[in-house]
């Protein structure tokens, strides 16, 4: 079987950078926009989209229709990836879609032990403790812990079924909506959706909380 | 067997800073320089997300362990774009020329970037045979969990549920294998599963025995139990 032969390059080049971790980027990016591979307007861009455009507003719209519409959760259930694309949220890190729901009997949480997989068109992109180790460690062997340092206690006849997303496919929970929402319209309704609801990692927003 | 990135299951990493919901997308404004660079690097096409993952995971493990998260991103975006020639090690050294590569003719454009994160790169391929295994099937995990075509390689088989049985819960139809596309040995698609584990089947002291662990595993991963 071959080796894979990176292992034998002892200088990695990334070394030739500065160390400082703003002055590296900066680096690459100065090489790589004077040599035309980079258009320094379309990192602007990039930047723009997700620090004002994709964000967990999107998945909030999603879960709040599906507390709504009986007939768009069904197909949200069945087959998520065209049902959020009639939302208008497909696309990079967002090809395969699946909706999880949350229920008296099941709790779902969303991990990626390997990386840091995300569903971005509908949660943006993740935040730091999603990224870190001690997340990345633990959420598969003691999701329990997990939650409670979010604030987050379940029953023990709750079972928590954590997906370690190690493919393309990124999941989205579905909260349980909160007990006095009934006759709400769809856009109160996402105000009480958060991020880590829809990761599994918090619970809906009550009205009056 | 396994490299450093792949920690579920690790005993010693501390507590969860969960943050709050109005902390800023982006920590310090060089994360977002880091994150839209090596994007814009990434539409130059000279590499696929599986070799830009492997490339992560195979910094030496003190400088994985040690970097934040977008050094990471950094320093494998370095290491590709001179393994890939984009850049030379003179380049990087602050002694290469300027003159403009032909390459900088698939530079991303502003008004592109829309479009080409509108299409991301879905994974699903057309399949004509049919799935070895159905939902509710019994299947066990290879063990160890390691790239079976390239010693060392690339794999999405977490080493904790390396030789764990678990039941099928849907089969996503084929998808790019990430052993073979990381290393440049073409897409070869097979059929991508979700199988479900029961916590007492991958820890030694499971939280609550009705508590489970799903993966998505190709089938080249699994075996029938």
């Amino acid at each position: 079987m071959p080796h894979d032969h990176h292992d034998h390059d002892h200088d990695d080049p990334h070394a030739l950078l500065p160390p400082d971790p703003a002055l590296r980027v900066r680096a690459l990016e100065t090489l790589l926009a004077r040599k035309g591979l980079i258009e320094p307007a379309a990192l602007d861009e990039i930047i723009d989209t997700y620090q004002n455009r994709i964000g967990p507003r999107n998945g909030a719209q999603v879960v709040a229709r599906a507390w709504a519409d009986p007939e768009f959760r069904a197909a949200l259930l069945q087959d998520a990836t065209p049902v959020v694309a009639d939302l208008g949220f497909f696309g990079r890190q967002g090809e395969h879609v699946i909706a999880v729901e949350n229920t008296a009997t099941q709790h779902n949480m969303v991990v990626c032990t390997l990386c840091s997989c995300y569903p971005w068109p509908l949660l943006g992109i993740p935040p730091a403790w999603y990224k870190s180790d001690a997340y990345r460690s633990r959420a598969v062997r003691e999701p329990r812990k997990v939650l409670a340092e979010f604030g987050v206690t379940l029953p023990d006849e709750t079972a928590v079924r954590v997906w370690d997303s190690t493919a393309e496919v990124r999941y989205l929970v579905i909260p349980r909506r909160p007990e006095g929402t009934e006759g709400m319209g769809v856009d109160d309704l996402a105000r009480l959706v958060t991020r880590d609801s829809m990761v599994g990692t918090g619970l809906a927003r009550s009205p009056g909380a | 067997m396994t490299r450093v990135h792949d920690m579920g299951g690790r005993f010693g990493d501390g507590p969860i800073n969960p943050g709050a919901p109005d902390d800023p997308v982006f920590e310090q404004d060089w994360h977002a320089r880091a994150l839209a660079v090596t994007l814009a690097a990434g539409a130059l096409g000279q590499w696929n997300l599986d070799m830009s993952r492997h490339a992560r995971e195979r910094l030496a493990p003190k400088d994985y362990a040690g970097f934040s998260y977008f050094e990471k991103w950094t320093a494998a975006l370095a290491n590709l774009l001179v393994e890939t020639g984009v850049l030379s090690a003179d380049d990087l050294r602050g002694q290469g020329d300027e003159s403009r590569p032909a390459l900088a003719d698939r530079a991303l454009k502003a008004e592109n970037v829309a479009a080409a994160f509108a299409t991301g790169g879905p994974t699903d391929r057309p399949f004509d045979g049919v799935p070895a295994f159905a939902p509710g099937q019994r299947v066990r995990t290879l063990r160890p969990a390691a790239n079976r075509l390239v010693d060392g390689g690339h794999t999405r088989l977490p080493a904790y549920a390396a030789g764990a049985v678990g039941a099928v819960l849907r089969c996503h139809g084929a998808h790019v294998l990430p052993d073979a596309h990381a290393h440049g040995l073409g897409e070869a698609p097979e059929p991508l599963y979700t199988v479900v584990f029961p916590a007492g089947e991958l820890w030694a002291a499971p939280e609550n025995p009705r508590d489970e662990v799903t993966l998505d595993l190709w089938q080249s991963y699994l075996e029938p139990a």
